[in-house]
């Protein structure tokens, strides 16, 4: 009895030394794990945090821009041409137009780097030794095209002398900022010797200053002149293309959830759309580009490059989105308001347009508006109809070839000139970066504002 | 211009049907003191419906015709002697220049005496023309809505009829979706067919090598062999889930089970703000700065790392992956009964214990789903692979070298090129056939583990 007692007491002391020993295992074990999940969360943090800084820290120099100011002389020595054609009695708008058209071709034919290249030379220091092709090699090859329109535009300004502001060229920006490595020999450099003494010279007598850069806001693409490359053409073609999205995915998108939640019979064929929609969500993006590129392109001949092509392209894919999310919404109305309202005599129709409807419009707007922010984001499936293209104009239609800001950004990275594009692809992104945050803020606001008064 | 008009034009006969059929129904409420079936606002749509779909089509017929008929009027008022002499480009240019005096414009130079008189022709004929479809829409418009507003008695069910076209409407609506997969298979598949005339299926599907000849002529095509694509495809994959599995599904753990609120509340949409992010964006943030430092932390521990590699793709790719992984997998926890938690906590096990041995198991086939989920939208990513996988299109097996998958081989082979002629372009849609079908059978595969799930605790 004794020994017994003794024997259990002693196996509970040992039990208690053995858990004891095993606690501190499992404690341990605890707080590794609950380090793994911390260290988990800080390291997915940590990669938004990254991204986001790497993104601003890129981008940020490719919002200003070197500009130089110039002071343009209109020679007449130089501009030798016709003065301007005016309209005659009885001549129609044809023939007046290709007069005009006759007169602009004959000044394009002009040498107007002549032009540029007095009036550099006129900032230079006196007596400068710099041959022709160096001298414009500082100024935006654009340049020239800007003083002509301004003569077309105003063609009194012959033998006149103006203030004008250029961009210096992408060469002479990444001397300026450093882009590349100063101490590199002539052979390793863009520019020539002389071209980077007299930029250091501008740069010092205030010819050349920094200012922010509206060019990347108010300019479309260019190739021939990289610093005065913009994103006005893509971001309206993105415009455009968002417009048809929203003007066709929320309608159809919203009726083809009302009628698959409050009317469709449960029926083979409902069953069949219902299992496509969840489909259609999680088809590749790029399977989308190349239905437009089989169907809108090829077989019903729409124009390629165009924002309607990539707009109902995008349609198709926002679609299931919108669909599902509406039919969440509507699956969330309380059976009490539909009862109330069939109750009071209403038609199922009448049940759904205007009461239930109206309820889930908040949940609705959201969806359309995240659904939006996707498309808007989105650069495979415009890659396959086209719109890679390069277009340096304003779409004024959905028709015009245009691009889009992200394929923008696609074209800008594979951009040769690395040193002076990776900065303006990367401000590129901010700006959409931008805009999604914004919509998505949209959403958020008026999420919490409409939820709370419904 | 015209179609303004047109346009406007219906819209007034829209606001007339509706005004006559709304005024009707009350004169009938007020006068005779019958009960009227319908609201006078269903009255309204019924007349404006009837009135505007007759209208509807005499305009959309002469839209689909116009054209034709335009352009053989202008055709044949050429003479006969000039047209013979006139090439297609000719034609055309002459039909041009018709046109533009017709339009009042004028044309730059001389004018030829036939070109006169066919302007002014075409512009007698584009005003008859005009005014013929107009009062042809107008008569059609009107006759139906009198014969709508006739039928308008207080018995006649107007919204019963309404609501039948509003269902019709919304029926068309939900077609589009059936429509546009209709659009993806049948394009996919007519293409791939097309592909596979050129190019057996067996070399296609078991092939080892490809290298399309993008410049090539009839006869030499090029190898089109799937399977470097295929393994570079599930090389990023896998390594994408990697990085993506771990860290997603510790932070859905960690969000769910253990951090505070406030901490949840801060932490889940800043790590949902990654699946907002557009690809490209990864992309070029792969491009630019993953790649470069993978390859030169490699060469700091001897490893020769190329920085546009399957390494680099997969990492990012797991990086845009992880809040896809890790709000699934926090759903999917939550979902688990709060007693099964308890009943383990009761027995004595830790937070730990309790979520490796009875949360994570309890949850496994729905975060197994989350998983395959995540898998098919790894292997149907395009853009980061495009920027930052170095696009070689070569069967090995190791990470640290550029790859290929198939989404961007489909990208290198359309590109600006829509005439589908040979198997270099066609290929794309062989290839995209591949990428449908395998991300299909994984999704519905993970639908289906995912619901078989939910159902257990039901």
């Amino acid at each position: 009895m004794a020994t017994d007692t003794l024997s259990t007491s002693q196996a509970s002391v040992e039990r208690t030394r053995l858990i004891r020993a095993s606690l501190r295992k499992r404690h341990l074990s605890e707080a590794i794990f609950r380090v793994l999940g911390l260290a988990a969360i800080i390291l997915a943090l940590g990669f938004v945090a990254l991204l986001f800084v790497d993104i601003v820290r890129k981008g940020a120099p490719a919002f200003t821009q070197s500009n130089l100011h110039l002071a343009v002389t209109f020679d007449p020595a130089l501009i030798k041409a016709d003065p301007a054609p005016v309209r005659a009695e009885g001549q129609s708008d044809a023939d007046f137009q290709a007069a005009n058209l006759k007169w602009q071709r004959d000044l394009a034919l002009l040498n107007w780097n002549k032009v540029i290249e007095a009036s550099l030379r006129a900032a230079a220091p006196a007596g400068y030794d710099i041959d022709t092709k160096e001298i414009l090699s500082i100024a935006e090859t654009d340049a020239r095209h800007e003083v002509r329109e301004m003569f077309v535009a105003d063609p009194t300004l012959l033998g006149k002398t103006v203030d004008v502001d250029v961009l210096a060229s992408a060469n002479a920006v990444n001397w300026i900022r450093g882009n590349i490595d100063r101490s590199l020999g002539d052979a390793q450099q863009q520019l020539s010797a002389p071209a980077r003494a007299l930029i250091d010279e501008f740069v010092a007598n205030g010819t050349i200053t920094n200012g922010f850069a509206w060019s990347i806001f108010t300019n479309v693409d260019s190739r021939a002149a990289p610093a005065s490359a913009g994103l006005l053409g893509a971001f309206v073609g993105t415009l455009w293309m968002m417009l048809i999205v929203i003007f066709l995915a929320v309608p159809i998108g919203v009726a083809s959830a009302i009628y698959l939640e409050e009317f469709a019979p449960k029926s083979r064929l409902t069953d069949f759309i219902e299992v496509n929609i969840n489909n259609l969500a999680a088809v590749p993006s790029i399977v989308f580009g190349l239905l437009g590129a089989a169907v809108f392109i090829n077989y019903m001949h729409l124009p390629i490059s165009a924002p309607i092509v990539g707009g109902l392209v995008l349609t198709l894919m926002t679609l299931p989105t919108i669909i599902i999310a509406t039919r969440g919404a509507l699956l969330g109305v309380s059976p009490a308001l539909r009862q109330a309202a069939l109750g009071m005599g209403a038609s199922k129709t009448q049940m759904v347009f205007h009461h239930v409807l109206p309820v889930t419009f908040p949940s609705i707007l959201t969806a359309t508006i995240l659904g939006v922010a996707h498309a808007l984001g989105e650069t495979a499936p415009l890659l396959l109809i086209g719109m890679k293209a390069f277009v340096a104009a304003v779409p004024a239609t959905p028709l015009d070839q245009a691009t889009a800001l992200p394929v923008q950004i696609y074209l800008w990275q594979g951009n040769e000139n690395r040193n002076f594009f990776e900065p303006r692809t990367a401000a590129a992104i901010m700006v959409l970066l931008l805009v999604m945050i914004c919509l998505n803020g949209v959403a958020i606001y008026l999420r919490s504002r409409l939820e709370k008064r419904a | 211009m015209n179609s303004l008009v047109i346009a406007g034009l219906l819209l007034v006969l829209l606001g007339v049907a509706y005004q006559s059929g709304w005024s009707r129904s009350r004169a009938l409420a007020t006068t005779n003191g019958v009960k009227v079936h319908s609201r006078p606002q269903y009255h309204g749509s019924y007349v404006a419906i009837w009135a505007l779909v007759p209208a509807l089509l005499v305009v959309g017929l002469w839209a689909w015709l116009g054209d034709g008929i335009t352009h053989n009027f202008i055709v044949s008022q050429i003479p006969v002697e000039t047209l013979q002499s006139l090439d297609q480009t000719g034609l055309n240019a002459t039909i041009g220049r018709i046109n533009a005096l017709a339009s009042g414009y004028g044309v730059a130079g001389e004018v030829l005496p036939y070109e006169q008189t066919a302007g002014d022709a075409l512009r007698s004929f584009q005003f008859i023309t005009f005014l013929v479809v107009i009062g042809a829409a107008a008569v059609a418009g009107v006759a139906a809505l009198l014969y709508a507003r006739s039928r308008i008695t207080a018995r006649h069910r107007a919204r019963n009829a309404v609501e039948r076209v509003i269902n019709i409407a919304l029926l068309a609506c939900s077609a589009v979706a059936i429509l546009t997969t209709v659009g993806i298979v049948a394009s996919l598949v007519t293409e791939a067919i097309r592909f596979f005339s050129f190019i057996s299926p067996l070399d296609f599907f078991f092939g080892t090598v490809w290298n399309p000849n993008n410049a090539g002529s009839a006869g030499n095509w090029g190898s089109y062999g799937l399977l470097p694509l295929l393994v570079g495809t599930l090389m990023i994959t896998a390594i994408a889930m990697l990085v993506a599995v771990p860290v997603g599904l510790m932070a859905a753990i960690y969000l769910s089970q253990y951090a505070h609120r406030n901490l949840r509340a801060v932490a889940k949409p800043i790590i949902e703000i990654l699946a907002g992010i557009p690809t490209i964006v990864f992309g070029f943030f792969a491009l630019v700065t993953v790649g470069p430092f993978l390859r030169d932390a490699g060469n700091l521990v001897g490893l020769d790392i190329n920085a546009t590699s399957a390494l680099t793709a997969g990492v990012v790719m797991g990086i845009m992956i992880i809040p896809f992984v890790s709000s699934l997998s926090d759903d999917i926890l939550n979902q688990v009964p709060r007693t099964l938690r308890d009943g383990a906590y009761g027995l004595g096990a830790t937070k730990s214990e309790t979520i490796r041995n009875v949360l994570l198991p309890a949850a496994l086939p729905g975060i197994v789903g989350a998983f395959l989920l995540a898998v098919s939208r790894a292997v149907g990513e395009t853009m980061i692979v495009v920027l930052a996988a170095g696009n070689a299109p070569v069967l090995r097996g190791n990470p640290f070298e550029p790859v290929a998958t198939i989404t961007v081989s489909i990208v290198n082979q359309l590109t600006g090129d829509t005439d589908f002629a040979g198997p270099q372009s066609l290929v794309g849609f062989a290839l995209g056939l591949t990428l449908f079908v395998i991300t299909l059978c994984l999704n519905i595969f993970a639908l289906y583990i995912v619901r078989r799930f939910r159902e257990q605790y039901e």
